[in-house]
């Protein structure tokens, strides 16, 4: 039955029915109100940023200078940085929007909840995962990576950061009314995230190593592409338990 | 219409809801009351579809909500107990980002709603440093600019004024003379006359 037979008998006011928002506007509209809330609360964007910065270039000072040991270690801390700063991030996904009403008022808007939480989750992305790929670069340099590494390093971080937005959305969408829930937000997320750690490593120590990154990029991209496909189904499901 | 036949539900270890059971037509309003921790929250968020009752059934229209949940919600109004607003976002911002998830709304109805519930001057201050009841008007204008059948309203009138309670009055009554439906938790009668108004009584 569509929303409109719904309203059938009802004589409402004709100037205000302007019809019901499609669901690619109501997509549009809700990524640009968190893109939009974000910037007026950059400290809080800043936040896994600094820490990712400040992981990968203590590394450097703490290890050795020595170029050869460097890029050995160089995947690894990469890596966990990226994790544990994105983990960081996930935080406040959807807690702030559970606890004023705005997730239920999404449930009850008669668009696709799925929807709503990927645009939820594509902003979240934009905001820590591309910025973290953005700095990609800098990390990698200050790890040892040659600047012809650099590109597949970058691929292999957008890719991934997609990925673990994609599944931080669920275990945040299951977390949301446990109170202090960031440890338990974490040891549901970190095993899940395993695999792209596990081949965003093996891309970047490829890449540094100046060997074929095909294969492991090819991997990630397919896990971001299952993670897109299946993970707002999830996430979805799980605020839907979670508000209940 | 709305059929709500027997509703049980528990919380936990708790009987919340033991056997509501009410039919409201077209042009009706419901006034739920009972004392704090009766379950007039719980029912609400039960008719909105929130929640899962152990038994019974909630109908509109004479088809079971639950049959299609998305067609139910896209012709219902939900207003909470707290205003769903966002506090880093003005009184405007936030109201285009609610009303336009749902529906087409352009800046003129945006601004004539919220001249309607006598928000205009704080239109464009943050909402964090709005008062409680500022932020309960705010949402109010939400309410004017859904041309919605079934409006589920928890304590509309908390922390408004008298000429605040007097709006929370005349908007209902707008919506039953225009046929709508309205289950509202009130916990103080409303001045003036609503018309058709039902009384349920939940205890504690």
């Amino acid at each position: 039955m569509s929303s409109s037979s719904i309203r059938v008998g009802l004589p409402v006011n004709e100037e205000l029915d302007g019809g019901q928002a499609g669901a690619l506007a109501a997509v549009a509209l809700a990524l640009r109100r968190d893109l939009t809330l974000a910037f007026r609360r950059p400290a809080q964007l800043l936040q896994p940023l600094a820490f990712f910065a400040l992981v990968t270039m203590l590394f450097p000072l703490a290890i050795s200078p020595q170029l050869a040991q460097l890029r050995l270690v160089a995947p690894g801390a990469l890596w966990a940085g990226a994790l544990l700063a994105s983990l960081l991030a996930l935080d406040f996904l959807f807690r702030d929007d559970a606890q004023d009403g705005t997730l239920e008022q999404y449930l009850l808007s008669g668009q696709s909840l799925t929807a709503l939480l990927f645009a939820k989750t594509a902003a979240h992305w934009l905001l820590t995962g591309l910025p973290l790929a953005l700095m990609t670069p800098l990390a990698a340099v200050s790890l040892g990576a040659p600047a012809s590494a650099l590109a597949a390093i970058v691929a292999a971080v957008l890719l991934g950061t997609l990925t673990l937005s994609l599944l931080g959305s669920i275990g945040a969408g299951l977390t949301l009314n446990i109170r202090r829930s960031s440890a338990l937000l974490s040891l549901l997320t970190l095993p899940l995230s395993l695999p792209v750690l596990i081949f965003g490593a093996r891309a970047t120590q490829q890449a540094i190593a100046g060997a074929a990154v095909l294969a492991p990029l090819e991997l990630l991209a397919a896990l971001a592409v299952l993670g897109v496909t299946l993970a707002p189904l999830a996430a979805a499901a799980a605020v839907r338990i979670s508000l209940e | 219409m709305l059929e709500v036949e027997s509703l049980h539900l528990w919380r936990g270890e708790r009987h919340v809801l033991r056997g509501v059971g009410f039919v409201l037509s077209a042009g009706q309003c419901l006034q739920v009351t009972g004392p704090n921790g009766a379950g007039k929250t719980s029912l609400l968020r039960t008719l909105a579809g929130l929640i899962y009752p152990e038994s019974g059934q909630v109908r509109w229209g004479g088809r079971d909500v639950r049959a299609d949940l998305r067609a139910f919600h896209a012709g219902l109004a939900y207003l909470g107990h707290e205003p769903p607003l966002k506090a880093d976002l003005t009184a405007r911002e936030n109201l285009r980002f609610w009303i336009g998830n749902r529906q087409r709304v352009s800046a003129k109805q945006l601004a004539a709603a919220l001249t309607r519930v006598g928000a205009e001057g704080f239109a464009d201050r943050l909402v964090r440093t709005l008062s409680a009841g500022q932020r309960r008007r705010v949402a109010l204008a939400a309410l004017t600019l859904l041309p919605v059948a079934l409006w589920l309203l928890d304590e509309p009138a908390t922390n408004l004024d008298a000429e605040g309670q007097r709006l929370v009055a005349a908007l209902l009554s707008e919506q039953l003379a225009r046929g709508g439906l309205a289950v509202a938790a009130l916990h103080h009668e409303l001045p003036g006359t609503l018309g058709v108004v039902q009384a349920l009584e939940l205890a504690a």
